[in-house]
């Protein structure tokens, strides 16, 4: 048997170069780790996370689990092309390794067909079946293929309102690798047209190009050449191509699974990989509610990550990441998990770092000390002074559970911070942050308690206190099933809306659920936990007006009013305040509800 | 320290013919929502800063707006950009991105 022909050097060459630059650029970023993520790889590395590494690296880079969680025909046409190529050439070395126990060059697995021209009974005992299995797979492959190609002319059908605008090079890309299975197909039948030796398939296909009389050995090495010069062009253009991302969603998995995160100060080696792992599906363009509401579709994450990676013009990067709600639905639906908000915040950090300078808080100082030893601390938040109803039934909860507290910014508050971070202002934020440690610290408070989303999520993720940080609905929950609180169930019915910060932000949906249900008839809503719709008041904006800002917060009313409640509950001062200026409908705070319903 | 929401502003006047309203203008191009603002305080009223001190946000956007912009940036560094002037402002005023922009065009850095 011959196992060399001229026409391998295309795919041959294609992939060295593939090998040659990922093992470059993979390098360069792991050489830009900084200190903290170099540390923690270095203390994780030997411990069993690879296991769940490689488990999660099998479900997302080959099955797409998430994608099909959110599509299932989207998932088999990622999932079929991904795992089904994998599984070609998989199942290919070891039909080449049965066939050539003597060993073997590389390209024989996958260009088995063409070396090997003997009858499939006579090569080894159990090729028929292989070749059986091959076609099988070519033909699942090919699926995936067709309806990549039918999602390109109509998208709807696989779940997807918009799809991505790639670059010129993701398109070249594309077409090559789009090129490559049908190429196969052909040269594979090209060849069992004279040597009869394909599967089930390519025998029948390959019958029938003989029977029009082609069984052609020249046609046959065209078809063959066409089908090297695909792979080497797609392997080639591999590690500079949205393709990349293919093998960096394995590293990066790692590097999640050992502890490594991303860090909003600086480009570090993990954001290279995290900007390379975006396989540019586009799943984050249709739940942006800037996309939906507004219809400006250049902002979402995968053009914010193409932005940062094509190191476009400053200015355009800036006004991507700025025009964002931060609102994280994206960071929700992405399937590969990137951390698409922390990349914003990168960008706007360095687009504010000449005006991020020290503030002007002298008035810190004139904020007193207490001692709240044996009580809790209740940080209400600057909002919560917007809407009063809400501190005011916290309050009467405090006192109904007979539990002592401190109203820590009842008449002087400082911000948590949070809203400066968002919007780049480090150092600022910094200073807050250091006064209102030292206030709760010192204070000698056993827990926090917060009514604002926003406050909870930067005293729990920003602030790194020693004491437990809850919000109200949280405390509210722990004192229902404490029976410490006692609560009369209405008839009203109500429509909960999940606020950013606190469903995706902080991952709390049930306990505002299960207060609800204690106290009235809770209904549900077409989008909510995960999907729900942001009020448009989000803080993480500064670029939209208020006009735009509306058409956001309507759109979200609508999905809180469609099911027909007498009221809608909120548990974010922000929200509570961005329905309440509609002036259309009743919005209580769920902390208001209880106060309502508590029997004493 | 201030006490009261009140408190009795200097007399000031505004020369158009000498006034450097570059800045203003250029601001106005940045925030159009300012164009709707009606001066009525309501921004100040509800500011998280101002309860401690004298900072009066109505009265920096209306000093840069007539080009008084001397000692505004370290002013404005007294913002926790918490955002509860815009939920109260009437107009819609996009109050956040204007303080914002202020900064930005007092230290002249590029706009977003
Ligand atoms: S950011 Fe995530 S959802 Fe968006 S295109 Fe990239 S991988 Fe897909
Ligand atoms: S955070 Fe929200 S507003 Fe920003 S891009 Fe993602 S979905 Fe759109
Ligand atoms: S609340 Fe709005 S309209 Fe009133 S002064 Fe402030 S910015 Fe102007
Ligand atoms: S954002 Fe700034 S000006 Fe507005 S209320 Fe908060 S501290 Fe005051």
């Amino acid at each position: 048997m011959n196992n060399f022909s001229i026409y391998v050097i295309p795919f041959c060459t294609g992939v060295l170069l593939l090998l040659g630059f990922s093992v470059l650029k993979y390098w360069r970023w792991i050489k830009r780790f900084d200190k903290l993520q170099q540390a923690i790889i270095r203390k994780n590395i030997w411990s069993w996370k690879f296991l769940p590494a490689i488990w999660e690296a099998f479900r997302e880079g080959l099955l797409h689990w998430r994608i099909a969680k959110k599509n299932w025909l989207l998932g088999y046409m990622h999932r079929s092309l991904a795992f089904g190529w994998f599984l070609l050439i998989v199942v290919g070395f070891v039909q080449a390794l049965l066939a050539f126990p003597d060993g073997h060059p590389f390209w024989m697995a996958i260009f088995y067909n063409y070396f090997v021209h003997e009858d499939n009974l006579l090569v080894f005992p159990d090729a028929p079946l292989f070749a059986d299995i091959m076609d099988a797979l070519l033909l699942y492959v090919l699926s995936g293929l067709a309806l990549a190609v039918f999602k390109k002319l109509w998208s709807r059908p696989l779940g997807m309102k918009r799809t991505t605008r790639h670059t010129p090079l993701d398109r070249v890309t594309k077409f090559a690798l789009w090129c490559i299975f049908p190429l196969r197909l052909l040269s594979e039948t090209a060849t069992s047209a004279i040597y009869h030796n394909g599967g089930f398939l390519i025998q029948w296909l390959g019958n029938g190009m003989a029977g029009i009389g082609i069984a052609d050995p020249y046609f046959e090495y065209i078809c063959w050449l066409l089908y090297s010069i695909a792979l080497g062009t797609f392997f080639a253009l591999m590690p500079f191509s949205r393709y990349m991302h293919i093998f960096t969603e394995i590293f990066l998995i790692y590097f999640r699974q050992l502890g490594v995160r991303d860090n909003a100060d600086q480009k570090s080696g993990y954001t290279m990989f995290e900007l390379n792992a975006c396989s540019r599906c586009g799943i984050c363009i249709d739940g942006c509610p800037i996309n939906k509401e507004l219809d400006i579709t250049n902002i979402q994450g995968v053009y914010l990550l193409q932005s940062i990676r094509n190191h476009d013009w400053r200015k355009r990067q800036v006004s991507i990441a700025e025009n964002c709600l931060m609102c994280d639905r994206c960071v929700a639906d992405c399937p590969v998990n990137i951390d698409l908000n922390v990349m914003r915040r990168h960008v706007r950090i360095q687009n504010k770092r000449p005006i991020d300078t020290s503030g002007n808080y002298s008035y810190l100082d004139t904020v007193q000390p207490f001692n709240a030893i044996g009580r809790v601390a209740y940080f209400g938040g600057c909002m919560s002074h917007l809407t009063p109803g809400t501190t005011e039934a916290m309050e009467r909860i405090f006192q109904a559970a007979g539990q002592k507290y401190w109203y820590m910014d009842r008449d002087r508050s400082i911000c948590c911070g949070r809203p400066l971070l968002q919007q780049g202002f480090t150092t600022q934020a910094n200073e807050l942050r250091r006064k209102n440690t030292e206030l709760i610290v010192n204070s000698g408070a056993t827990m926090l308690i917060t009514s604002c989303p926003i406050c909870y999520r930067s005293f729990k993720e920003e602030y790194h206190l020693p004491i437990p940080v809850f919000h109200h609905t949280e405390y509210i929950d722990y004192l229902l099933t404490a029976g410490r609180i006692k609560l009369r169930k209405s008839d009203r019915r109500v429509a909960y809306h999940d606020p950013c910060e606190l469903g995706r932000g902080c991952g709390i949906y049930d306990e505002p659920r299960r207060i609800l249900d204690a106290t009235s008839t809770l209904l549900k809503t077409k989008d909510e936990r995960e999907h729900s719709r942001c009020c448009g008041f989000n803080l993480g904006n500064t670029t939209l007006d208020t006009e735009e800002q509306r058409k956001i917060r309507n759109a979200a009313l609508e999905n809180l009013r469609q099911p027909n409640p007498d009221v809608i509950a909120t548990a974010c001062p922000a929200c509570k305040k961005a329905f309440t200026r509609a002036e259309e409908f009743p919005v209580e705070d769920v902390a208001e509800i209880v106060a309502e319903n508590l029997i004493s | 320290m201030n006490k009261f929401g009140f408190s009795i502003a200097h007399t000031r006047s505004t020369d158009l013919d000498t006034a450097n309203l570059g800045k203003a203008e250029e601001l106005l191009q940045r925030v159009p929502s300012y164009k709707l603002c009606i001066g009525c305080g309501g921004c100040t009223a509800a500011c998280t800063a101002g309860l401690f001190t004298d900072f009066n946000i109505r009265r920096i956007h209306t000093q840069f707006a007539r080009g008084q912009y001397k000692g505004l940036d370290r002013r404005l560094q007294s913002c926790m950009l918490c955002g509860k002037c815009l939920l109260v402002c009437p107009r819609g005023v996009n109050t956040r991105a204007l303080i914002v922009e202020m900064r930005r065009l007092l230290n002249n850095t590029d706009p977003a």
